[in-house]
């Protein structure tokens, strides 16, 4: 296996029933990659990225997420993997330095690297004075925010972001997006999902997903070139417009 | 005539002040927008048209009535879609449409030609639960309940958060389709795409009103200059741009990054020196006229916060 | 009335779908009336008595017979100084000393009184409270056949003890059954109803409502009725089984019964609607229910202990619960076959209690969202 691909699916298949949720997929994602997991409602993202998140066995193909089988080691993959989902991200009730030491306690970073971490982190957020603020008292964008940043702050292999920034207002949507840069120069492999089809711009590589199959994988210009398209949002409607089943 | 005339609402909740001095008006037979990141108030704003809560101080009127003291009056006319799937998951597609119906004291056969075109796509799938239902064919479902009594006004909070992108585009089709049924639309998206789908809309940002005009007039009246910068490294051209004397904003907006420029410092060629300066290939750089997302930021950077 | 019929058929339609929930309503009575009338019983069983006979004539043989002869209690030791009592008791031998004094037979004849001491186990005052009624219950028949032998009649003083006429064998069950009714009824109407309420609010179902011309009423009568049917079944279910399998009978006017169990239902209903206009969440509602309703029903209500033996302060705090009521009308009407006209003061309470709450939870019923 080369050592730069950090996933690498093959065949991977889920069925709930009769009913084939995710349908034999395959694809690798290299270190360091923003790679962009598109798809309309129910065509199957939420069920694959589960079982990449060691959240679902698969019903059948295998791989391997941060070196580790996804059918056998769940464990170590949610030891080295970040998730991060529009709709979890945070404790509410919860300060910011309190979330901060939860999730940093929850993957096992050590004790003496937490304290200057946290002061690293935010400064570098301009959240200083919001240090003792209460989550639920952020606006969302600054959450979002806040809520990338502790999904990467014990350093993943790979984080997934499950439509990290819908609802986000413009500005901020821009510099979720310019710290997801930052982490990937790091070498943290970015696994997202969005709804925002400028933002499969940003994506090194993006996938679509069809009705449970990966219809299209390429990066943006090569699949706007591919279709003939004059944005990813038109590549999107030509490949999603196809999709048979009503999710 | 106007079908919404809403004067100088305040609401707070606690310290927060979730409306501050709103007011506009929309005309009959309008699709009316209101744009604006979570947060920024167009649920409050909503929920006080729809007579759900009451505003602090200032007033507003549904057809003429009154949403504090006529809300009885309201509620039969308007039609509401709340930003959240608001359907009973445990009955069929068919059960939730007739509930509805009757609760409006009519028939789904009365108004079926209305509701036909949104209704016959999930037909199909009448005897579905609707919790099993897809994202898309809840909100047509939803779309369908709340037209099923004929309103006056339709109210749609968010009705295409979280949907993807082939299903808000055939969801803004049947709101145009509507429109010209006669009804009156109020609208609220995150999404700055939708925006000029709209006859006018509304940019919202913490309570309060930037602009309320036609998509187009904002768009022509977008005070800076802007560029569409493009290169072979993005990420260092985001960096650079920022640096560069003459700039004064940038912002990446997929494949090209937007900057807004002083056209008295900079010109189009000292630009494409200076980046190729910085070592940067396959330079472009291309006028653009702005989208409405370029408007917002631009707008509320001018409010001072972003 | 046909929106409000829609209104009917859908929540028919929640209830019947949720077949786990529905299924446990409709067991739960049935398993607890079971549980309570076999398993988790007071009764007294095997109580063991020590004798210390003074007089040893032919009254107290004749008593000791009796005790022995009954099938709760069993004479263990014959014991003949105080000294041995403190002894047996600590060697867990008996549950209960009876001392006969001096010339027993020789002062009952003479002077109509007699004296016996029963000493028992305070460590457990409950259950040694119940060994000690047992026991003066066996006395007091002693004493009654002596009267009737004798043609000094009515020279014994009989102390009555009212408790046992009615339930003469102490029968657990008797006393079990009117609490489960109450915790039934309680827990299916005001706790399912307040959870079915708050749940449309949780959903946003609610706001859409709110945003229609539906009257709250509706909206409020449309959720009571399934409950309300769902409490008919249970109360058949309940007395059905109380007869034929814990044979506790009916003595009263099954119709009386049947009246307060529906006046019960009612009130029931209204404290779930009025729940569910102070609570926003479905796990609030069931908290707030299980907490202020459940837990001091089954602490306060007299199901599990008597509310007699209370202290007073609680059972001032009793009264405002209306299953307490309802138990105590449902215990007169049930085993002491007592007519309704006899529980008029609680049917005017929970009649009153059943108004009072409707009347604030339509006031309170917010036809906004804040």
């Amino acid at each position: 296996m080369n050592t730069s691909t950090v996933i690498k699916i093959q065949e991977l298949t889920k069925q709930f029933g009769s009913f084939t949720a995710v349908d034999h997929i395959s694809f690798d994602v290299k270190k360091g990659e923003i790679f962009g997991f598109l798809g309309a409602n129910g065509a199957g993202k939420t069920t694959a990225m589960r079982m990449l998140c060691g959240l679902s066995k698969p019903t059948s193909g295998n791989g391997t997420v941060a070196g580790f089988d996804i059918n056998l080691q769940s464990e170590q993959i949610k030891q080295n993997i970040g998730y991060m989902s529009q709709k979890f991200s945070l404790y509410e009730d919860l300060k910011v330095w309190e979330n901060i030491r939860l999730f940093a306690g929850i993957y096992g970073v050590k004790e003496n690297i937490i304290a200057p971490k946290t002061e690293e982190l935010l400064n570098q957020l301009g959240f200083v004075n919001e240090k003792n603020t209460l989550v639920k008292h952020l606006p969302l964008g600054w959450k979002q925010k806040l809520a990338f940043s502790v999904s990467i702050f014990h350093e993943p292999k790979i984080v997934f972001l499950d439509e990290p920034t819908g609802g986000v207002d413009p500005a901020t949507r821009r510099q979720f997006w310019e710290l997801i840069y930052q982490a990937a120069d790091r070498g943290i492999t970015i696994f997202v999902t969005t709804h925002y089809m400028d933002e499969a711009e940003y994506c090194n590589r993006v996938s679509i997903m069809v009705d449970g199959k990966i219809e299209a994988l390429d990066s943006p210009t090569q699949l706007k070139q591919q279709f003939n398209a004059k944005s990813m949002e038109d590549v999107f409607f030509r490949l999603a417009r196809k999709a048979k089943r009503g999710e | 005539m106007q079908t919404i005339v809403v004067k100088n609402i305040n609401k707070s909740y606690e310290e927060a002040k979730a409306l501050n001095n709103i007011s506009f008006s929309v005309e009959k037979g309008e699709l009316f927008g209101i744009i604006g990141p979570d947060g920024a108030g167009k649920t409050t704003l909503f929920r006080i048209l729809t007579t759900l809560i009451l505003p602090d101080t200032g007033t507003a009127t549904i057809e003429g009535l009154d949403v504090v003291k006529d809300y009885k009056k309201i509620r039969t006319q308007v039609g509401y879609m709340p930003g959240k799937f608001s359907l009973y998951q445990d009955l069929t597609v068919e059960e939730n449409l007739q509930f509805f119906a009757t609760v409006f004291h009519t028939t789904i056969k009365n108004n079926y030609n209305l509701i036909k075109d949104i209704y016959s796509q999930i037909e199909p799938f009448k005897t579905r639960k609707a919790g099993k239902l897809s994202g898309g064919m809840k909100q047509k479902l939803a779309l369908s309940c709340a037209l099923i009594h004929k309103p006056k006004v339709l109210f749609l909070d968010e009705p295409t958060t979280g949907v993807d992108p082939v299903s808000r585009k055939e969801f803004w089709e049947m709101l145009r389709n509507l429109r010209k049924q006669g009804i009156t639309i109020l609208v609220s998206t995150p999404y700055m795409d939708e925006a000029t789908l709209c006859d006018r809309i509304a940019l919202i940002q913490n309570g309060e009103f930037m602009k309320i005009e036609p998509p187009q007039n904002i768009i022509n009246n977008f005070p800076e200059t802007l560029w569409a910068v493009k290169a072979e490294h993005m990420s260092a051209l985001l960096s650079d741009l920022r640096n560069c004397i003459g700039v004064k904003s940038c912002f990446a907006f997929g494949e090209v990054h937007h900057i807004t420029v002083d056209t008295e410092i900079l010109s189009l060629e000292s630009l494409i020196t200076f980046l190729q300066k910085k070592g940067h290939t396959g330079i472009h750089v291309n006028p653009i006229n702005p989208t409405i997302e370029d408007c917002y930021m631009q707008l509320s950077s001018s409010k001072g916060n972003l | 009335m046909k929106q409000f019929l829609a209104f009917v058929i859908k929540e028919f339609h929640h209830i019947l779908r949720d077949r786990r929930t529905i299924l446990i309503l409709l067991i739960m009575p049935i398993i607890q009336i079971i549980l309570f009338g076999f398993a988790v019983t007071t009764e007294v069983k095997n109580v063991r008595v020590s004798i210390l006979d003074h007089s040893k004539d032919d009254i107290t043989q004749n008593i000791i017979q009796q005790i022995n002869a009954n099938e709760y209690l069993s004479i263990s030791e014959n014991i003949y100084t105080t000294d041995e009592i403190d002894e047996i008791f600590r060697k867990n031998k008996t549950d209960l000393v009876l001392v006969f004094s001096d010339h027993f037979d020789n002062d009952l004849r003479h002077s109509g009184q007699a004296s016996v001491q029963i000493i028992a186990d305070g460590t457990d005052p409950n259950m040694a409270t119940m060994y000690v009624t047992y026991l003066t219950n066996i006395l007091l028949s002693a004493q009654q056949s002596l009267n009737s032998g004798e043609t000094l009649s009515g020279k014994f003083s009989i102390q009555p003890v009212v408790k046992l006429l009615y339930n003469p064998r102490m029968k657990g069950a008797y006393n079990f059954v009117p609490g489960v009714m109450g915790l039934i009824f309680t827990l299916i109407c005001a706790m399912m109803t307040s959870i079915s309420i708050v749940r449309e609010k949780e959903t946003g179902t609610m706001e859409i409502l709110l945003v229609s011309p539906v009257k709250p009423i509706f909206i409020i009568f449309a959720k009571m009725i399934p409950y309300f049917a769902l409490s008919c079944i249970n109360l058949t279910s309940i007395l059905l089984l109380s007869v034929y399998v814990l044979d506790v009978p009916i003595t009263g006017n099954v119709f009386s019964l049947i009246f307060i169990s529906l006046l019960f239902i009612i009130v029931s209903l209204s404290l779930g609607l009025l729940i569910s206009t102070v609570t926003q969440t479905q796990v609030a509602a069931m908290l707030v229910s299980g907490m202020v309703l459940i837990m001091p029903i089954m602490v306060l209500s007299g199901m599990m202990f008597p509310i007699e033996s209370m202290p007073h302060i609680l059972q001032t705090i009793s009264c405002i619960l209306p299953a307490r009521w309802y138990i105590i009308s449902i215990k007169k009407i049930m085993i002491e076959g007592l007519s309704i006209f006899m529980v008029w003061k609680e049917v005017c309470i929970l009649f009153s209690m059943g108004i009072f709450l409707i009347i604030i939870s339509l006031k309170k019923f917010n036809n906004r969202l804040e």
